[in-house]
């Protein structure tokens, strides 16, 4: 049903350390993502999956460790970068500009593609207008894609929650990532918005064959959509593997239920 | 645009000549033309194939796709179409085969249709939204070869029930979204079929000249196609129709609205449904206008408003919910613009009607009502994407008559029609200028209809279907021995209009006595018209006058008490008031006012009534769970009352057991009052309304 697994590595993070201060969100934590594969990063909360996430994307810069992307490894990069390289992301709480529409904001994601310098675009003719309307194309593909046909005109601010987090994706698809990094994509969903976002999900990673990482709470969802699960508790990572695995791991029950005394 | 090479084909080899592109009336197949018409084309290919030959550059199809309107030529069209069904023919599909067409309005599930039609296969377009076990039955009773889907959801839903479909050769679908990894022995891309058939076209002349002979040896009197029937009513059936039988039915109605190629459809409403199937590809085809197809199910407002039709249909609901959401916007706008809404609408209400069938009105109504026009009317219009419509029809169920007056107020030349699938499609419809709310219309040309002993309308239609498929019963149940079609439904024609009026299920509708139709559903909606009356229950058949039971309504009576300082300690004690029995009278007055103004049910007005001590209610099985009232159920709980009804006492007693809200039973004991009703003459119910 998926486009074929490679056992590639896209992304390998190895032996990251940050900490604020004297709070230590991530301890010595690896662990990699393979090309083309759904993978899912659970924890408690605290546990520093969104950390994780910051340090992959540039956001946050480790204090050790060394993280590979695409074959290339580096030390310190800014998010743009990150995001020039091919990674995409979505936030916990949705950062979409407001008062845009959510074809202007899907839009937005084409920044890094657009080739004519700001004259050509302020002048908005010749050849900056066919370059837009390339874009535009684009865009309309996962406007399609995503089913928001109904409210491309409309400024987000006035969207429902579930619809906001879809334009927020169809944002990151435009930058046509090769890692698309999803900061719990379901939070704050009634059952069927999660089933429509579920659906989504697995459509992008067979049509578009892009990998994901993505942190989600609810097990139900991570369990059914990931090939493989890692799971942190206090910055540390104590599984990693199937979904399988990951359910029958003694640590991760413990993490998530407590220690008996 | 094709190149003239390319359309050689579609030109006989006798007329075979440098055809100029555009609209002209020139001999195709060696005939006169009629644009307005089918004319001698008797199948749909055939129409394919002029409308390609004559309107070769006018637009046939739109679709927006990616946000952008995409365009297909007839001449586009037809050669798509004849490269599609070269590819069906190479997957195997033969002449009376059936293929089903699951989806939403999308041009390739039309040209699914036309290229089916070319093969003379039959296509059977199936709803869209019917659960898989709905899909299965239709499927195999239709036994369907082939399934031309929209999209992955449609496909999983076939594939779900495939082993109930042995005969089931080929899935061919439109949208690719989420199909790519499915195993594709079973399913293939439209995209893909009309490629392979085109490359085979190419390579191989005798494949074309095949095809090419279909489309000549086809018959009109051959099935073209199959509409399945919603089912509310048992399951299911097929209403077979012939090619002749669609077009010249929508030869007609084209001539009666005059449609041109110049006129555009959003088609919106459900393929299946007999109602796009006339509007969009029928009437489409024969006379060969523009069918636009909307980007998805739920930007059907936007769209219409870009494309702005000029041919319109909508069920009663489609109004209704077109206009809830336009109050609903208004409350939100500004306060001076409610003012204006508000006040130009008065506006129309006085001088809409008049003015859009061109009756006298005042000068000052003119002057406001131009004034309107420029202010509120039209800017309404365009927000709802209806400026451009020339002819609006509403059917299938009686449209509100507050809601039909709106439309029409405001300039949109709405009318009504009657018509169901085995007619295909209208045996009566409203001309320009003669428009009643409670009337569908008269005869719609070359139909024939009858009014039966029963009161049950029959009619004999030119687009009349062939039978239902695979099922002699049914298809003896639905006509009479001498041909004609039983809609089911009793009526009359109005004597001063002479239009048709519906006014119940025939089988509910009896006799007085004296031989006067007594319709009950109709006699209780216009009773239940007023606020003060929430049940009624009419009796009269086989009796020698009409008698009512009525509910109050709790909520509408009671305010009225409290009003007028009616004090009362129960719903029983309530409904027994003499006040609120006088003010029940009046209403029951005016419906027996404007009865006596129909010669047909002038005999049946309401010659006595009471008000039942008790609410009908469903846990006492008087009302379906739907809350339609059981009729004979109630007559024999309450035989006391009818009894008193019809031997002139002026009060009986009833006693009957209620089902209390927690289950438990209790009795209503009550003496219940009889109230005597005048009966209005004709000429005294003008001398009134004049």
């Amino acid at each position: 049903m998926r486009a074929p697994d490679t056992n590639e590595i896209l992304l390998q993070v190895e032996g990251v350390a940050l900490a604020f201060g004297g709070v230590k969100a991530l301890r010595d934590v690896s662990f990699n993502v393979r090309k083309g594969e759904i993978r899912a990063i659970i924890g408690p909360n605290g546990a520093g999956k969104t950390s994780m996430l910051n340090v992959v994307n540039g956001f946050y810069h480790p204090n050790r460790g060394v993280i590979t992307f695409k074959g290339r490894t580096r030390a310190k990069m800014q998010p743009f970068e990150a995001a020039r390289g091919g990674i995409a992301r979505t936030f916990q709480n949705v950062a979409l500009f407001k008062g845009m529409s959510a074809l202007d904001n899907i839009m937005a994601g084409r920044t890094l593609k657009v080739r004519r310098g700001l004259l050509w675009q302020m002048l908005r003719y010749g050849p900056a207008l066919a370059e837009e309307a390339e874009h535009r194309r684009k865009v309309e593909e996962i406007i399609d894609f995503l089913e928001i046909e109904t409210i491309r005109k409309v400024p987000v601010g006035r969207l429902p929650y579930g619809l906001q987090k879809r334009v927020e994706l169809g944002r990151a698809l435009a930058m046509e990532p090769d890692l698309l990094l999803l900061d719990e994509p379901m939070a704050g969903m009634n059952l069927e918005e999660k089933e429509d976002m579920s659906r989504f999900i697995t459509d992008v990673n067979n049509h578009y064959g892009t990998a994901i990482a993505l942190i989600e709470h609810d097990m139900a969802v991570v369990m059914d959509l990931s090939d493989r699960v890692a799971v942190l508790d206090h910055g540390v990572k104590i599984a990693d593997g199937t979904p399988d695995e990951v359910k029958k791991s003694q640590a991760v029950i413990d993490a998530y239920l407590g220690v008996a005394h | 645009m094709l190149e003239h090479a390319e359309l050689a084909w579609l030109l006989p080899k006798t007329g075979r000549r440098h055809h100029k592109q555009g609209r002209t009336n020139a001999p195709v197949f060696g005939i006169e033309t009629d644009m307005a018409g089918g004319g001698s084309f008797d199948t749909f290919p055939k129409l394919l194939l002029r409308n390609a030959a004559q309107l070769g550059t006018r637009p046939a199809f739109r679709h927006k796709d990616l946000g952008i309107w995409q365009s297909w030529t007839w001449a586009q069209v037809a050669e798509i179409v004849r490269a599609y069904a070269a590819g069906l023919h190479r997957l195997g599909l033969q002449p009376g085969d059936t293929i089903a067409v699951v989806g939403s309005n999308r041009p390739k599930l039309y040209w699914t249709m036309m290229a089916a039609q070319v093969l003379c296969a039959i296509p059977v377009p199936v709803y869209s939204d019917a659960v898989a076990d709905e899909l299965a039955f239709v499927l195999a009773h239709a036994e369907a070869k082939f399934v031309a889907a929209q999209d992955q959801e449609q496909v999983d839903k076939i594939l779900s029930v495939s082993d109930r479909l042995p005969q089931l050769s080929k899935i061919v679908y439109d949208e690719r979204r989420g199909l790519e990894g499915y195993d594709h022995s079973r399913i293939i891309a439209i995209g893909d079929v009309i490629e392979d058939g085109r490359a085979a076209l190419a390579a191989d002349a005798a494949l074309g000249a095949r095809i090419d002979e279909f489309v000549r040896a086809a018959k009109g009197s051959d099935i073209a196609i199959i509409l399945y029937t919603s089912g509310t009513t048992g399951a299911p059936k097929g209403v077979m129709l012939s090619a002749r039988g669609c077009i010249d039915a929508a030869t007609d109605t084209t001539r009666f609205d005059r449609l041109t190629d110049r006129d555009v459809v959003l088609a919106y409403l459900p393929l299946a449904w007999a109602g796009d199937h006339y509007v969009s590809y029928v009437q489409g085809l024969v006379a060969g206008f523009c069918i636009a197809c909307p980007e998805s199910g739920d930007t059907i407002e936007q769209d219409r408003r870009e494309i702005g039709p000029t041919f319109y249909l909508a069920p009663p609901r489609g109004f209704e919910a077109m206009l809830t959401r336009l109050m609903v916007r208004m409350e939100d706008a500004a306060p001076i613009k409610r003012r204006l809404f508000s006040y130009f609408l008065d506006v129309a209400w006085r001088y809409g009607e008049q003015v859009l069938t061109g009756r006298p009105v005042p000068l000052s109504g003119r002057l406001l009502y131009g004034l309107g026009r420029w202010l509120v009317y039209e800017p309404l219009k365009n927000v709802l994407g209806l400026s451009l419509v020339r002819v609006a029809y509403t059917g299938g169920e009686a449209i509100g008559p507050e809601l039909f007056a709106f439309y029409r107020s405001i300039g949109l030349n709405l009318k009504q029609l009657y018509g169901q699938t085995e007619a295909f499609l209208y045996v009566t419809c409203q001309p320009d200028g003669e428009i009643y709310s409670d009337t569908v219309g008269p005869r719609a040309p070359n139909v024939d209809i009858r009014i039966a002993e029963s009161g049950e309308v029959q009619f004999r239609s030119p687009g009349m279907f062939l039978g239902y498929f695979k099922d002699q019963a049914k298809t003896a149940e639905a006509m009479t021995s001498d041909g004609y079609v039983r809609t089911g439904d009793a009526g009359f024609f109005d004597e001063k209009t002479g239009h048709l009026k519906i006014i119940d299920r025939a089988k509910d509708v009896g006799r007085l006595a004296d031989g006067t139709m007594f319709a009950p559903k109709y006699l209780e909606n216009r009773l239940k018209f007023y606020p003060n009356i929430k049940e009624a229950v009419t009796f009269g058949d086989s009796r020698d006058f009409v008698c009512a039971m009525l509910n109050i309504d709790p909520v509408a009576v009671a305010n009225w008490a409290e009003r007028n300082n009616v004090a009362y300690g129960s719903y029983q004690e309530l409904a027994g008031h003499p006040l609120v029995y006088d003010m029940v009278a009046k209403d029951v007055a005016e419906v027996n006012r404007s009865l006596a103004k129909e010669t047909v049910l002038a005999g049946a007005q309401v010659r006595r009534f009471l008000i039942l001590p008790k609410e009908l209610d469903a846990d006492d099985g008087e009302l379906t769970r739907t809350q339609k009232v059981r009729r004979r159920f109630i007559a024999e709980r309450y035989a006391p009352l009818v009894t008193a009804l019809y031997n002139g006492s002026q009060e009986a007693d009833i006693s009957t057991e209620v089902t209390l809200e927690d289950g438990r039973k209790g009795t209503i004991a009550a003496r219940v009052k009889v109230r005597d009703m005048q009966v209005i003459g004709p000429a005294e119910s003008l001398g009134i309304a004049a």
